[in-house]
């Protein structure tokens, strides 16, 4: 979704929403209370700090992705809210109930409403679609007749109803991930993890999925945690965003707050992922750092907020006389927040540079002059 | 060849087929256990017993590692206390289990080891025992796997079954030993050979179809 929009004339620039962080939300689903997780040594293997000092909230019902690079710690964070893991130091709220203190048949009696998503699917290959489906039904000791209703209300849900009677061989990865939702969805859970459910699938694929997994959100109200290094995939779907690094929380928040003005490295890198800060080749090879003759002094514009970019160069050129061209933009969407860079090319002389520079500060835009061009 | 002498093959193989058909029942209704506790019982895994699936190995181990005619003659009173008598072919299903058992168990212990390990995740994400992560994920998935294990079984027990004939047992290897080799027979040695080649042809490709039948990884419509 890197699309290069169209800058519309005669919007105000809007300021961001002061957003409440996830943490003091009232009414959470899943609550980290001082969450520490060591894996101690083992064969000679030492110990792992996968988590340390974590405390947030997941509201209800809200679409929550956990962000960060490989070994962050997302997939220990994901397994502590169905119990697959226990915590070392605190305790993990999940639906007002302690999970991490649940355990043999409480525990499995919890796990019945959180349902989780895989990676590689996880699918039975000796069982088809429907009976994929049906396998936590019949852990659950749902009846024949209840199991094959459900069964087919799922597989319409997902959209496969076709696929009742094959196997995990015959399917394409999407069907075989919408197989998966389903299983997930079928007793019904209140919290649906999702662990990279998507990085095995392609571009169209995972849009699809993604598209599937907010109208579950929306139809079903179930909450939705999503593990994933994909920022793409977080800033589709996400509202909520944790970003992990090295088993810390290091931001959190609304997803367009977080990501129009990212604080850590981390999430700053995740944002560069999308909307890129590299020039194209052709603009940067013919920028050189004395001005010349006639030549135009290059400005790169940040563009945080909705609608932000949109009159920034009609303004510009309105308000201060100038000819300002544009050569080249990129701004992209996060949740409903444009993000993304404007370079401008403006008349090369100092104290034109100097009234643009001062004029864009003046209306809080962060601004850099990257040098000249002919 | 004549009529009597025909009668002596298909009364041994008759007899081969009683030992071993009951012995690789009973093999897989003990190896089959065992060999799942096997497979999920280390340090970190479904029923974790470190200790037990040491000790278990090892008399696995043992048991595999005697010759199976010293079996035999070693469990002579095992097999007295268990048949009533340590003599004939259904005293010799007795040294036939105690050898497949452990067999069996190592070949269902791999097979449930090639399980993804995510399944296993996956089912314990929604709530499943241990016992029905056995029963409902373990055992079907391995299954292709499990019924090659079966019919390598049946195939090694048919060929074990030939060294009963020092206790008595009966069946085509004894026959062929006591007409063929003692008798100077060889053309009974040769029809003996005959029926076990076409026995475990038959075992082996039946044992195939069925594992490819239930394979549904890599079977397309």
């Amino acid at each position: 979704m890197n699309a290069h929009q169209s800058l519309a004339i005669g919007r105000p620039i809007e300021t961001l929403e002061a957003i409440s962080p996830a943490a003091t939300e009232p009414d959470a689903m899943v609550r980290f209370e001082g969450i520490s997780k060591t894996y101690p040594a083992y064969r000679g293997k030492p110990g792992v700090n996968a988590l340390q000092n974590i405390d947030f909230a997941i509201p209800r019902g809200s679409i929550t992705g956990v962000i960060g690079r490989s070994g962050a710690g997302k997939s220990s964070l994901v397994r502590l809210i169905n119990g697959l893991e226990k915590p070392t130091t605190g305790r993990v709220i999940v639906d007002n109930r302690d999970i991490s203190a649940l355990a043999g048949r409480e525990l499995r009696l919890a796990q019945r409403s959180i349902g989780m998503i895989f990676q590689h699917f996880n699918l039975l290959s000796s069982r088809t679609a429907a009976d994929n489906i049906a396998l936590p039904l019949e852990i659950a000791g749902w009846s024949k007749a209840d199991i094959r209703a459900r069964v087919a209300e799922l597989l319409a849900l997902v959209g496969i109803a076709d696929k009742h009677d094959r196997y995990p061989s015959e399917l394409s990865g999407g069907q075989k991930q919408r197989v998966g939702i389903a299983r997930a969805l079928a007793t019904r859970p209140s919290v649906l993890l999702s662990d990279e459910a998507t990085s095995a699938l392609d571009p169209q694929t995972t849009r699809a999925i993604l598209d599937l997994l907010a109208n579950i959100n929306r139809e079903l109200g179930v909450t939705i945690v999503l593990i994933t290094h994909e920022m793409s995939v977080a800033r589709q779907l996400a509202k909520e965003v944790v970003v992990l690094d090295a088993g810390h929380v290091v931001e959190s928040g609304h997803v367009a707050d977080i990501f129009t003005h990212p604080k850590h490295p981390i999430t700053q890198s995740f944002l560069a992922e999308v909307i890129g800060d590299s020039l194209p080749v052709s603009l940067a090879s013919r920028i050189v750092p004395e001005p010349s003759a006639g030549g135009q002094a290059v400005i790169r514009v940040q563009v945080r907020g909705a609608g932000a970019g949109d009159t920034v160069v009609a303004r510009l050129a309105r308000e201060l006389g100038l000819d300002v061209s544009l050569l080249s933009a990129r701004i992209d969407e996060i949740g409903g927040q444009h993000v993304g860079s404007l370079v401008l090319g403006v008349p090369g002389s100092e104290d034109v540079q100097a009234q643009v520079l001062a004029w864009l500060s003046q209306y809080q835009f962060s601004a850099e002059h990257l040098g000249y061009v002919a | 060849m004549s009529p009597e002498l025909i009668n002596l093959i298909i009364q041994a193989t008759g007899e081969s087929l009683y030992m071993v058909g009951i012995a690789a029942l009973l093999g897989t209704a003990f190896g089959l256990p065992l060999g799942v506790f096997l497979a999920t019982s280390r340090k970190g895994e479904l029923f974790a017993a470190p200790l037990v699936n040491r000790v278990l190995g090892a008399v696995v181990n043992a048991t595999r590692s005697t010759p199976f005619i010293i079996l035999v003659v070693a469990i002579i009173p095992f097999t007295r206390l268990i048949a009533g008598t340590s003599i004939g072919s259904t005293a010799a299903i007795v040294p036939l289990t105690i050898a497949s058992t452990p067999f069996i168990a190592r070949l269902v212990e791999a097979a449930i080891r090639e399980v993804d390990g995510g399944l296993i995740e996956t089912a314990s994400s929604f709530g499943a025992s241990p016992i029905q992560i056995v029963l409902k994920v373990l055992i079907p998935e391995a299954l292709p796997g499990l019924l090659l294990a079966l019919t390598l079984a049946v195939v090694s027990l048919l060929g074990y079954s030939a060294m009963v004939g020092a206790v008595g047992g009966g069946g085509l290897g004894d026959l062929g030993i006591r007409y063929g080799y003692q008798r100077f027979m060889p053309e009974m040695m040769l029809a003996v050979v005959v029926v076990l080649i076409a026995l475990v042809q038959l075992v082996q490709s039946a044992g195939d179809y069925l594992a490819r039948r239930v394979n549904r990884r890599l079977r397309h419509r």
